[in-house]
């Protein structure tokens, strides 16, 4: 073990011994405060969601339309394979990747385009070469119009990043109102194993390093689309 | 005086003289003005978020060695190695070792500021380390040998042509003035290098003590690729980023999001705990985790400014500052600049050297009102004011004022004053302003006051004069 570690601690700890921070100027009692953080206060102070899932669906539309995400709702997995398969004729791919999932399995089943599956492991530069990867997800986010991914339902760390068009394929039960509750999906799911990567994911990747003008696809994706089965 | 304050007078005076520098950073910041207000009418209550989110920061920071110490059982038990750096060499010395190590020989890094303070990429490259800043920014600026001008926009001070100029020079592109061809450059260019480099290097946004994980914040997807490609991971951390539990991101990502560039949510939020862990398909093999101190520790044992420990480094308190907009970022010579920057550095590279920052704001108490976290920000640069008045006392002033009191209570003395005063100002007119002007310091940017031809006394006694 470094000595680092014992100088910082002692450092720290002498820092705070008998000498108490004043309290931030807040408008709540101590109490409040403790039974609020530990709680569910944000969500009295954040933006608000509607209860109802019909509410949070059109939330994300809404917010999804503002960040320039290609947010398509479809009745069945089979119109899903449909819209894929029109993406793939009009942006002319030429490969694709993905992982193991039961959606995104029937999503692209019968795709006439070679397929690259990360779930066993790839190479990047085959990962790089790839026109589009789609997959799954762990939850989406009305609140913030965020797709939720992690290692296990996005097929890796770089599969939902790597290739220029990301398409994530969802049902209508994954909707959760923000990301309190997709923190409490995940540690549902997972218990105390969580994946080793989870992303909220908002909107295509962008900048606006130069000028302050917005990019759309700076290192990520240009185009995000999210396909929801009702 | 100490070089530092003279150099950020040089530096502020040349950067305010140019006005149509000072136009662009104040038409870049424009939209950033629009795009954060309507985010903030979005939440229910802006104001009950700030007060939650300055309670937790006051939480985490008061009971650091807890949090940290979790954290570090949580990440360990994953897999990733925490190294304690208490100072800027420690942690250069740890990452250099590393690299040697494994044979690394190409380095990508992600957005940190916390490795601009360490001077991390200088010691990489003096030892043949190639290292390529991935944030389209921070490349530009790297390209420029320049530091970041701002905490989280580093290239808003340059025009596209700039930077197309740049990009020709550097990478032999064509001339081009669409920002977006400009990005799809830089894009292409860091994908070889994503593919190549064997050690990512990155920042961290927030610690989670309860899960053991690091969160990045960031909106092109630079970091996604840093920490997933390469086969070493490291991460610079600051000790004071630590939160409590995982639901405090639910109001520290949208928070950071919409006082930092006035989004819903960055683009991308993501949470690593460990490198890639059995039956994962990728991520790095190795997970290292730099925590810095660094003098952060100074910084908490001063009680009253150590609220400043909770910063999300956000940079809303540099884009609402009337000092800073008309300075820029240049001026300061910190790592961190804006109000931020002139609370911590003094306590981080010493006072002495410093405090000069802390006088330069007009204590409006815009970058307190702006802060997501509620740092008092304006109150500290006056108790560093105070605190470097007290170190190292302005003799001149102190004399002048003592002269000023004495005169002001004694009659006799004021009048001879005010003749002396008849006497020398006209002389001192000739040289106003001038270095011959003994009054240089106070004429050099202000008028001084022309006493009247006659006092209000003299008038008095000349106009009432025999009625009592
Ligand atoms: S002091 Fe507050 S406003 Fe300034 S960068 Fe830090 S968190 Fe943001």
């Amino acid at each position: 073990m470094n000595p680092g570690r014992s100088i910082i601690l002692n450092r720290i700890r002498e820092a705070l011994r008998n000498n108490p921070a004043p309290r931030p100027h807040t408008s709540h009692s101590q109490a409040d405060a403790a039974a609020e953080t530990h709680g569910h206060a944000q969500r009295e102070w954040l933006p608000k969601v509607g209860a109802t899932l019909p509410e949070q669906i059109d939330l994300f539309a809404k917010i999804s339309e503002g960040l320039k995400t290609e947010f398509h709702r479809v009745p069945t997995i089979d119109a899903a394979h449909n819209l894929l398969k029109q993406l793939a004729a009009a942006e002319g791919w030429k490969k694709i990747a993905s992982h193991s999932h039961h959606d995104t399995d029937s999503l692209i089943q019968g795709i006439d385009l070679p397929v690259v599956r990360t779930e066993k492991g790839y190479g990047i530069d085959e990962l790089e070469s790839c026109d589009a990867g789609v997959t799954g997800c762990e939850v989406l986010v009305a609140q913030t119009g965020g797709v939720m991914v992690s290692v296990e339902s996005a097929g890796g760390r770089a599969l939902s990043v790597l290739p220029p068009h990301h398409v994530v394929i969802a049902r209508a039960s994954q909707m959760v109102p923000d990301l309190t509750a997709a923190f409490e999906h995940v540690k549902k799911r997972y218990g105390k194993n969580l994946p080793s990567f989870m992303s909220f994911i908002t909107g295509p990747s962008r900048t606006g390093d130069i000028e302050r003008i917005l990019v759309l696809g700076a290192h990520g994706p240009k185009r995000l689309t999210v396909l929801l089965i009702d | 005086m100490a070089t530092q304050a003279a150099d950020f007078q040089t530096l502020s005076r040349r950067y305010t003289a140019d006005k149509p520098f000072r136009a662009f950073i104040q038409k870049a910041l424009g939209g950033y003005y629009k795009k954060r207000d309507e985010n903030k009418a979005n939440f229910q209550d802006w104001q009950g978020a700030r007060d939650l989110a300055a309670e937790t920061k006051y939480e985490a920071v008061n009971h650091l060695d807890k949090y940290l110490l979790e954290f570090e059982q949580k990440i360990t038990a994953r897999g990733a190695k925490v190294f304690w750096a208490p100072n800027a060499e420690a942690a250069r010395e740890y990452i250099l070792k590393i690299a040697k190590e494994n044979g690394v020989r190409s380095i990508i890094k992600s957005k940190t500021m916390t490795s601009e303070e360490i001077h991390l990429n200088e010691a990489l490259e003096k030892e043949g380390f190639g290292v390529f800043e991935s944030d389209l920014g921070e490349y530009i600026v790297q390209l420029r040998k320049e530091a970041p001008f701002h905490l989280v926009f580093p290239a808003m001070h340059l025009t596209r042509r700039q930077i197309s100029d740049l990009f020709q020079k550097e990478l032999g592109s064509k001339a081009t003035d669409e920002p977006e061809e400009l990005t799809m450059i830089a894009r292409d260019v860091m994908r070889r290098k994503y593919c190549e480099a064997d050690m990512g290097i990155s920042g961290t946004n927030f610690a989670v003590a309860e899960t053991g994980m690091i969160s990045i914040t960031e909106n092109e997807g630079n970091a996604r690729l840093t920490t997933s490609l390469p086969r070493i991971h490291v991460a610079l951390l600051g000790i004071e980023k630590v939160l409590p539990r995982l639901e405090d991101l639910s109001l520290f990502l949208p928070m950071l999001a919409t006082a930092g560039a006035g989004q819903t949510m960055t683009c991308y939020n993501t949470m690593y705990s460990g490198p890639r862990q059995p039956g994962e398909p990728d991520g790095p093999e190795q997970m290292h985790i730099v925590l810095l101190d660094n003098r952060r520790t100074e910084l908490l044992a001063d009680a009253e400014q150590r609220d400043a420990l909770g910063c999300i480094r956000c940079g809303a308190c540099l884009n609402v500052c009337p000092i800073f907009k008309n300075v820029g970022g240049y001026s300061y010579g910190t790592t961190y600049g804006g109000p931020i920057g002139s609370v911590i550095t003094p306590h981080l590279r010493g006072l002495k050297d410093w405090k000069h920052l802390s006088a330069a704001s007009s204590l409006c108490g815009a970058c307190t009102e702006a802060c997501p976290v509620k740092i008092d920000l304006h109150h500290h640069l006056l108790q560093n004011r105070r605190n470097g008045a007290k170190a190292s006392p302005a003799v001149g002033e102190k004399v002048a004022f003592g002269g000023f009191s004495l005169m002001m209570g004694h009659p006799a003395l004021y009048r001879l004053a005010v003749v002396f005063g008849r006497i020398f100002q006209p002389l001192q007119g000739l040289v106003n302003g001038t270095i011959l002007d003994p009054l240089r310091a106070w004429t050099g940017s202000r008028n001084f006051p022309k006493l009247a031809p006659k006092s209000f006394h003299e008038q008095w006694k000349k106009e009432r004069g025999g009625r009592k």
